[in-house]
């Protein structure tokens, strides 16, 4: 009796990607988690204002989670906040990105397929997402590696036609063959685009050192939207849709670069009701 | 064997509102089916009247009978306070606590990046237009204490920011009859930070 009934609950160490309402109090939520993948779990009366759960399960936390098994959907029992991600939440453009990098891990991944890894990249994008002066590094650095660790992988040293090493000079990124042309049969494929030397040089750097070691580098605006371009449409292709929330994000963007909004958290302890 | 065309629909109609399965649609249908045909009638009714009968109010955007709300209508409430919630039933939540004078906003809904929601879904520009023309004073921000809510609240008060107006949120706390030891860190970190006088 006791083993049945131990067997009926499991724990999951859970980042919270997705959620939406469901019933009168209800959330269902959906989250990437170390041991199983992603799933979709119920977490009741989460919407109560005086629900203990709510605040372990709010989006882009990590918890610790156990989970009942249920006939349709299984239930968190308790959940335990590891880390919360403060920073994700108190600057605009920083929730943009972390939106978008759940959106991209939720497109990249199926229910009950485990990946650790790509748990670990996620979980270490949202803190550097929270943390980089320049969040566009972590994010490209993310968008590569997870589409890597989803069998993605584009190859960027040899050409896809010829088999011969890419060699400095103006070479072509083909998204339906996965990777780069050369400058021999790049030109002559349909649906392949010219890559300039510094996107592709930052890319391949990108490919095969840690996250640690390109924290440094500083590129050049022209650059950074080269790099942005080239994996969205890498990806768009590939997943066969347009990520929705990257439309938040270039709103925020713009909005923070043309000076119409302050960029950065404000606000502070205050009364009753404090300044925003 | 199949359903009768009117049976499925009305069970493939209840399955579309909000927190009802197929099991309770059925289960819906099949009371309605026995049930007396004045009370059916009467629930027709009420939905259709529900949809004829209600509009949204032209200047605070709440659910009203008449094209402007009674608390937009009523000269006793300070006009030059704001409160912006997300959905009609939140402006009913504040009014409960007879603490709040002024007037409102509803958004009807919040930013939802991933289900494609932007301000443009929302009744955003019409906030702004509304501050802009008018003379407000405070524009509080009661929209819920989630990621949505709070990304939305930080949006509308960036977008304010240039017009000079006094922009509140509601306050973050511990929920009365809560634990502290059952806090989340986000909820004591704010409950610290924005802590008041005694
Ligand atoms: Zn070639
Ligand atoms: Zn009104």
């Amino acid at each position: 009796m006791e083993s049945e009934r131990r067997q009926r609950l499991y724990r999951a160490e859970a980042v919270i990607i997705k959620r939406r309402d469901f019933g009168e109090a209800d959330r269902l939520v959906t989250c990437f988690t170390r041991e199983h993948g992603k799933l979709t779990l119920l977490a009741k009366g989460v919407r109560k204002i005086t629900s203990r759960k709510a605040g372990h399960v709010e989006l882009f936390t990590h918890a610790r989670l156990l989970v009942a098994k249920g006939r349709t959907w299984d239930i968190i029992t308790q959940a335990e906040c590891i880390q919360p991600f403060l920073p994700l939440r108190e600057d605009l453009q920083r929730t943009g990105y972390a939106y978008y990098a759940a959106e991209l891990l939720d497109l990249l991944t199926q229910e009950q397929d485990p990946n650790p890894e790509l748990f670990e990249l996620f979980l270490a994008t949202l803190e550097r997402l929270g943390r980089a002066e320049e969040p566009r590094l972590p994010m490209r650095y993310f968008e590569l590696h997870a589409m890597g660790l989803a069998g993605f992988q584009p190859e960027l040293f040899v050409c896809l036609n010829c088999q011969e090493p890419i060699r400095p000079a103006q070479n072509y990124f083909h998204v339906g063959r996965g990777g780069v042309l050369c400058e021999a049969c790049g030109p002559a494929a349909n649906g392949a685009r010219p890559i300039s030397l510094p996107a592709l040089k930052v890319l391949r750097y990108m490919q095969t050192h840690p996250y640690a070691e390109l924290e440094a580098l500083r590129l050049r605006p022209a650059v950074h939207a080269e790099l942005e371009e080239v994996l969205f449409q890498y990806l768009t292709y590939t997943l066969e849709r347009s990520p929705k929330s990257v439309q938040f994000l270039h709103l925020v963007r713009e909005r923070v670069n043309h000076g119409m909004m302050p960029a950065g958290p404000a606000g502070g302890p205050n009364g009753e009701s404090s300044p925003v | 064997m199949e359903l009768a065309k009117p049976v499925a629909r009305l069970i493939e109609e209840f399955a579309r509102l909000p927190g009802i399965g197929p099991k309770t649609a059925s289960r819906l249908t099949y009371y309605l089916l026995r049930a007396p045909a004045e009370q059916v009638l009467a629930l027709s009714d009420a939905i259709r009247q529900l949809r004829e009968r209600i509009v949204y109010c032209q200047v605070c955007y709440n659910i009203s009978e008449e094209p402007v709300c009674p608390i937009c209508a009523n000269p006793q409430r300070d006009h030059s306070q704001i409160c912006v919630v997300e959905e009609p039933l939140d402006v009913m939540a504040i009014e409960r606590t007879g603490e709040y004078h002024g007037v409102y906003h509803v958004l009807h809904g919040v930013l939802a990046p991933i289900e494609g929601v932007g301000p443009e879904q929302l009744k955003i520009g019409e906030l702004v237009q509304r501050v802009r023309q008018g003379e407000v004073r405070e524009v509080l921000l009661a929209t819920n204490p989630n990621l949505e809510g709070e990304a939305t609240a930080m949006y509308i008060a960036r977008l304010l920011a240039p017009l000079g107006v006094r922009v509140t949120r509601l306050a973050h706390g511990l929920p009365v009859g809560g634990d502290l030891e059952y806090a989340d860190e986000v909820t004591l970190r704010q409950a610290i930070l924005r802590r008041a006088e005694m």
